[in-house]
């Protein structure tokens, strides 16, 4: 799968609660209305700005925090393409792929806020089209990738009716 | 070569020899919800394919982080949780019960050895029972109801060693602040926490839930304290059931080990907007609060209000501070009444809420205002963590907020610790 699109710069341990508040995640069970406010207390216009297929591009320990699996599907239902970081804390890792929403790690500091990107997911390779700068990337984990390329667990429990890692 | 905590109760639990960095799916031997991750689990589960839960008897749902329901919307959803839960015989602990991560203790179903999933990221706090307890998302959670397994990385191990005796005014919460502001908030990401050594096993046990509750606040898995007879007779409370305690090996091996002199730490303080941003409380002292909070899963047990209650006996909260006060459950509820420490945090001015989570996510029993400074006993101080995002919150020990609550300043509580 190859996605391109816009980065959009965050710091490094951005949070569940920053990536969707408690205030709102309590109250619904409404992915498109929680994913108006994705991200608002790091930047009130974000949701404003992002055209479907940009990349959320950040530093260490992204989505830190609460269990919250509302925060990788309010991301997926802004549009977002995939979350590029330098790593991601782990409950938010197992949420996203089992969501199918693409994580992609690798060293995300020459990044600026606006460069166009092309992700190739399967090459495993992300290619900074404005600066002309190809990066490896960490691959997941060989459950995580059978996972994603099912389209997340629910999809790979329809296919194989359970578990099918080991 | 030894085998840890962790290995040892994963090996058990999928049946087979493991070690650190293997895959294995293991059977789960309890499974919880709260309130605001069981809907959206109740949705996976139909979504996974599932008809009934694998066994119901192994799953709770609890309603603590918005009870009583503050709004229709989470109203709607509490509803959805006690259909599901009647509908599939699932216990569920109601508004009024308790947090999450203290009632899952008191009933008695976990324990030592004890492989358990909740969605919630502070269930890492049963680990002081000596389990493996973790948080995992909504999906995992539904995969785990249907199947009663789920997928694992067995976790390396952080040992860290703490040594001596902590001084009068310094508890279990200066402790883990002191840790976490060394480790980072990521220097643990997915590892185990085992936590040994002297100090560690004069902790009561409500000390010990403190420590294993924040292990999530730098990265980890889980945090773990081997079981000792102390636990087995705490747990003895709720069950009869007979528990195998699980000791690491003398030569199990570490990814790292820490160690920490406890008798020199004095009162700790996480500064707005990080948990790891901790200081000693003297660099913040004299900045002026407006809320104080005593309780939540970190610090709502019955010795952080007895602690508090000792501080605050016979005094006046601030007239410019509202102290709330949220008991970890109506068990810690009914024998803070009996031992008196409710009519005494009352006289002095506090405002207590329903047993729960209390004002700790933001949803609801005190929200605080733009600019306002809070100082609480919970395990999170993200911008916007109570509400509102331009406020800010001060994380420490039950003694420095009820001292804080007093003088209307982040206070060092030995001054008043008697």
């Amino acid at each position: 799968m190859i996605l391109e699109g816009k980065a959009h710069c965050f710091g490094d341990d951005v949070n569940t609660d920053y990536i969707i508040s408690g205030k709102y995640k309590f109250k619904t069970l409404d992915m498109k209305e929680l994913a108006r406010h994705v991200m608002e207390d790091l930047d009130p216009e974000f949701y404003a700005k992002v055209r479907p297929g940009d990349f959320i591009v950040a530093g260490r320990n992204f989505g830190c925090g609460s269990s919250r699996e509302q925060a990788p599907l309010a991301i997926k239902y802004a549009g977002i393409g995939a979350v590029l970081a330098r790593s991601f804390a782990r409950i938010f890792f197992r949420n996203a792929i089992n969501t199918g929403l693409p994580l992609v790690e690798c060293d995300t500091t020459g990044i600026r806020p606006g460069d166009e990107l092309v992700v190739d997911l399967g090459r495993g390779v992300v290619f900074n089209r404005t600066r002309n700068l190809e990066i490896p990337v960490r691959p997941l984990p060989p459950v995580m990738l059978r996972i994603l390329a099912d389209g997340g667990l629910a999809a790979h429990f329809k296919k194989h009716g359970g578990f099918a890692l080991e | 070569m030894g085998k840890t905590i962790a290995e040892k109760i994963f090996a058990r639990a999928a049946g087979r020899e493991v070690a650190a960095g293997d895959l294995v799916v293991a059977r789960v031997d309890y499974i919880m919800g709260q309130d605001g991750t069981a809907p959206l689990a109740i949705s996976a589960f139909y979504e996974l394919g599932g008809v009934r839960p694998a066994d119901p008897d192994r799953i709770a749902f609890v309603i603590d982080h918005s009870a009583p329901s503050p709004n229709e919307g989470v109203s709607a959803l509490h509803k959805l949780m006690r259909e599901f839960a009647r509908e599939h015989g699932i216990t569920l602990y109601d508004v009024g019960d308790g947090v999450c991560h203290q009632v899952i203790p008191e009933s008695g179903r976990v324990g030592p050895g004890s492989l358990v999933v909740g969605a919630d990221s502070h269930t890492c706090t049963y680990g002081a029972l000596g389990c493996v307890a973790t948080g995992v998302g909504s999906t995992d959670l539904a995969a785990a109801m249907i199947t009663g397994s789920l997928w694992f990385k067995v976790p390396e191990t952080m040992k860290i060693l703490c040594r001596g005796k902590l001084p009068a005014g310094v508890y279990a919460k200066d402790l883990i602040l002191r840790i976490i502001g060394d480790v980072g908030a990521d220097g643990a990401t997915y590892l185990a926490v085992e936590y040994a050594g002297e100090a560690v096993d004069d902790l009561s046990m409500d000390g010990r839930f403190t420590l294993c509750n924040m292990a999530v606040e730098m990265g980890a898995k889980t945090g773990i304290i081997a079981a000792d007879e102390k636990t087995l007779a705490w747990l003895g409370q709720f069950t009869a059931r007979r528990f195998a305690p699980v000791h690491p090996d003398p030569d199990a091996a570490y990814a790292v080990v820490r160690e920490y002199d406890v008798s020199i730490l004095v009162p700790q303080v996480a500064c707005p907007h990080r948990v790891d941003n901790v200081v000693p409380v003297d660099e913040v002292a004299g900045t002026r609060v407006q809320q104080a909070v005593l309780g939540t899963c970190t610090n709502g047990r019955l010795e952080d209000l007895r602690v508090a209650a000792a501080v605050l006996r016979g005094r006046k909260v601030h007239r410019d501070v509202r102290l709330i006060v949220a008991p970890a459950s109506r068990r810690v509820f009914l024998a803070a009444m009996r031992e008196g420490i409710i009519q005494d945090l009352v006289e002095a001015g506090a405002a207590v809420v329903t047993p729960g989570c209390g004002p700790c996510v933001g949803t609801h029993n005190g929200i605080p205002a733009d600019g306002e400074k809070v100082i609480s006993t919970a395990n999170r101080n993200f911008k916007g963590r109570m509400g509102n995002n331009k406020a800010e919150i001060y994380l420490a020990s039950p003694a420095t907020v009820a001292a804080s609550a007093l003088t209307g300043e982040i206070t060092d509580p030995r001054e008043f610790v008697r």
